[in-house]
């Protein structure tokens, strides 16, 4: 378990502005020197492990493969990032929430992540759609409507047309495939942000290429 | 292909409408959202653009979920 400092000046504007006083004993203990700190960490850990297994419990029936003993450990080295994730980032928290809910997101995330890349290692990431089929326009359905029909022609269409080359392999391994962009970035060394701005621009030319509001 | 699949894939393919917030705004705010949508609050009227991210990005929705699961199931909301 490791840790990271926090200047002082940063922690007291911080508690300034923070009015819950769980949340500011929580800033204090983390800020204190010596044991004091260690025993805050401590506490922090166990709090950010409950999470992690709180996380993994909701999505285990994702991974029928893994073991008790490897949910665990998963969990733990979750609960250790978050908490390095945390000190480090400490002098960002604005009080907007109290502690223990900005705590918890960061636990989260980490398992999260985790448990996404591990449910995906070793499988391919399909960066072309897996059948077109699902935009075929020419076998009617009676439950099919002429309007969705339609619309499902030209986004076809404007997939082709209108996006670059790096759109097109985004949006459809994300909206099409379902690959988990934590997957795909990493598969394709960029960051979540970074696809969902690309997501988003291609979305908007389609949006227009369809004539639909952006 | 049904019309509610037909209407689930023009979704993902399109996206929200109107502006949204990027992942790590989301994910700046997403305590804060959490807590004012459990203490009943309109927090999209506070963090304007979440609910339009949440619906557009499968992860930070998944994110949502859980966060607003574990504190309301742990604590109430301040």
């Amino acid at each position: 378990m490791s840790t990271a400092t926090v200047s002082v000046e940063a922690m007291e504007e911080v508690t300034a502005v923070f009015a819950d006083e769980d949340s500011e004993a929580w800033l204090a203990a983390l800020s204190a020197p010596g044991p004091a700190r260690e025993a805050a960490c401590s506490r922090l850990h166990d709090l950010l492990l409950r999470a992690a297994r709180f996380e993994v419990k909701r999505r285990r029936a994702s991974l029928p493969h893994l073991r008790g003993d490897d949910f665990d450990d998963l969990a733990v080295q979750s609960a250790d990032d978050a908490l390095v994730a945390i000190l480090a980032k400490l002098d960002t928290f604005r009080g907007d929430s109290r502690f223990t809910t900005w705590a918890y997101k960061f636990a989260l995330l980490e398992a999260a992540v985790k448990l996404r890349r591990r449910a995906w290692q070793g499988r391919e990431v399909p960066l072309e759609p897996e059948t077109w089929n699902v935009f075929a326009t020419d076998n009617p359905s009676p439950e099919r409507r002429a309007e969705e029909s339609e619309l499902l022609r030209e986004l076809r269409v404007g997939i082709d047309e209108v996006l670059s080359p790096h759109q097109r392999e985004v949006l459809v391994a994300l909206a099409l495939n379902e690959v988990p962009i934590d997957v795909l970035a990493d598969r394709l060394n960029t960051t979540r942000g970074a696809l969902y701005k690309t997501l988003h621009d291609a979305r908007k030319k389609l949006r227009v290429h369809v004539g639909s509001e952006v | 292909m049904t019309m509610n699949e037909d209407r689930k894939l023009i979704k993902a393919v399109l996206g929200p409408e109107g502006p949204e917030l990027t992942c790590e705004r989301c994910f700046e705010e997403l305590d804060r959202y959490v807590e004012l949508e459990l203490s009943g609050a309109d927090a999209e009227a506070t963090v304007p653009g979440m609910r339009a991210h949440l619906e557009g990005c499968p992860a930070c929705h998944e994110d949502h979920e859980s966060l607003k699961a574990l504190v309301g199931s742990t604590e109430k909301p301040a």
